[in-house]
């Protein structure tokens, strides 16, 4: 017996998730917009980046852009990966790099 | 202008004889009385009565005539003959990601299963009254749009999510056909229906590509629906 059984309570979620982090994304890239051209050679860089707002911003940006991709290249396995098990291995594979960068990510903005 | 002679290229597959699909080419004189793409293949027909293709009321009601017509999905009984360039055969192909029974005909199993999946009828568990359910004529507005489906498939097998999952995700025809229900004031069921299209194929396959939109002969817009519906979900969970 082949049954297809959906069901899956998160639809919703992620969807809600996708669109939220894309206006979070597109304010940082206005306020970058805004603040870079302002910057002038490395020691600006310094100055703009040690900001705890631009820090707060970043993090917040890096986060988003994290969630936004893990169900955005999810969304691709799902469409074009049949087999579970190939298709779980791709998951977690994405979600393992999507953590690793973010935590590579905190580092440099707090030069840890 | 009397006659005209008008140029097919038909996609011909029957099973039973031949190893795979190949296209026709054949052509048809037609008259100025043959209006219709439907006109004319009913005369391709009476010239070679092996292309097999469904057909019925002729008029846009019963959606068993759909295929792709030039690359776009459509009906044949609503496309006029005027409105294809003739200085190219117009190429007729079976409606796209469906399995080919023969020729131009697809078996439309998945589609319904699909459709049938969203409980297409009222569910109203108060003693029915003495003579109908009444709705406001404001509340009776809000199914203009949905109701008029006639369920040719045009636009399930236009998106690409349906294409990759016809097993999983609903499709734009089911979910239109979904927010009928929703939306109806009459139906009880509505948070039950929400509850089961909250899923990340059922309903969240959809990408808003509006290819269904692009195709529907009726003039009716699934994405809209489906929009509605992941409103109403929104307006639920927060
Ligand atoms: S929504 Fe339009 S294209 Fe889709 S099945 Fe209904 S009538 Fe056909
Ligand atoms: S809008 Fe949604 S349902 Fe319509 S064709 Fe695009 S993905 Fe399919
Ligand atoms: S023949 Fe009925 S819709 Fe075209």
């Amino acid at each position: 017996m082949n049954r297809i059984v959906v069901g899956a309570h998160y639809g919703l979620k992620d969807w809600l998730a996708q669109r939220v982090t894309a206006v979070v994304m597109a304010l940082y890239t206005l306020l970058m917009i805004v603040a870079v051209p302002t910057v002038d050679g490395y020691e600006g860089w310094r100055a703009l980046m040690s900001h705890g707002l631009i820090r707060f911003a970043t993090f917040v940006f890096i986060i988003s852009l994290c969630y936004h991709a893990w169900v955005g290249v999810r969304d691709i396995w799902m469409d074009y990966v049949k087999p579970t098990a190939v298709r779980l291995m791709l998951h977690v594979l994405t979600l393992l790099a999507l953590v690793g960068y973010a935590g590579w990510a905190i580092q440099v903005i707090w030069r840890l | 202008m009397t006659t005209r002679n008008i140029q097919f290229k038909i996609y011909r597959y029957d099973p039973d004889k031949d190893a795979k699909p190949y296209m026709q080419d054949i052509s048809v004189d037609i008259d100025a009385t043959d209006r219709k793409l439907l006109d004319v293949m009913v005369k391709l027909k009476a010239k070679d009565d092996s292309i097999a293709f469904r057909r019925s009321c002729r008029e846009g009601v019963c959606g068993s005539d759909a295929l792709n017509i030039n690359g776009k999905n459509g009906l044949a009984c609503l496309t006029a003959i005027d409105s294809l360039p003739i200085d190219k055969p117009i190429v007729l192909r079976p409606l796209p990601g469906l399995p080919v029974i023969r020729d131009l005909i697809v078996d439309m199993t998945q589609f319904f299963k699909q459709y049938h999946s969203i409980k297409p009828y009222l569910i109203n568990n108060d003693p029915p009254p003495e003579r109908e359910r009444l709705q406001s004529p404001e509340d009776r507005e809000e199914l203009n749009g949905l109701y008029e489906c006639i369920l040719c498939a045009c636009c399930s097998t236009s998106c690409p999510s349906f294409w990759w999952n016809p097993d999983k995700f609903v499709g734009p025809a089911g979910l239109l056909a979904a927010y009928r229900f929703i939306a109806d004031t009459r139906d009880q069921a509505t948070s039950e229906r929400l509850d089961d299209l909250d899923d990340p194929y059922r309903l969240f396959r959809c990408h808003t590509i509006m290819n269904c939109v692009d195709v529907c002969p009726k003039g009716l817009n699934p994405t809209k629906a489906i929009g509605k519906i992941k409103d109403m979900m929104v307006k639920r969970a927060i």
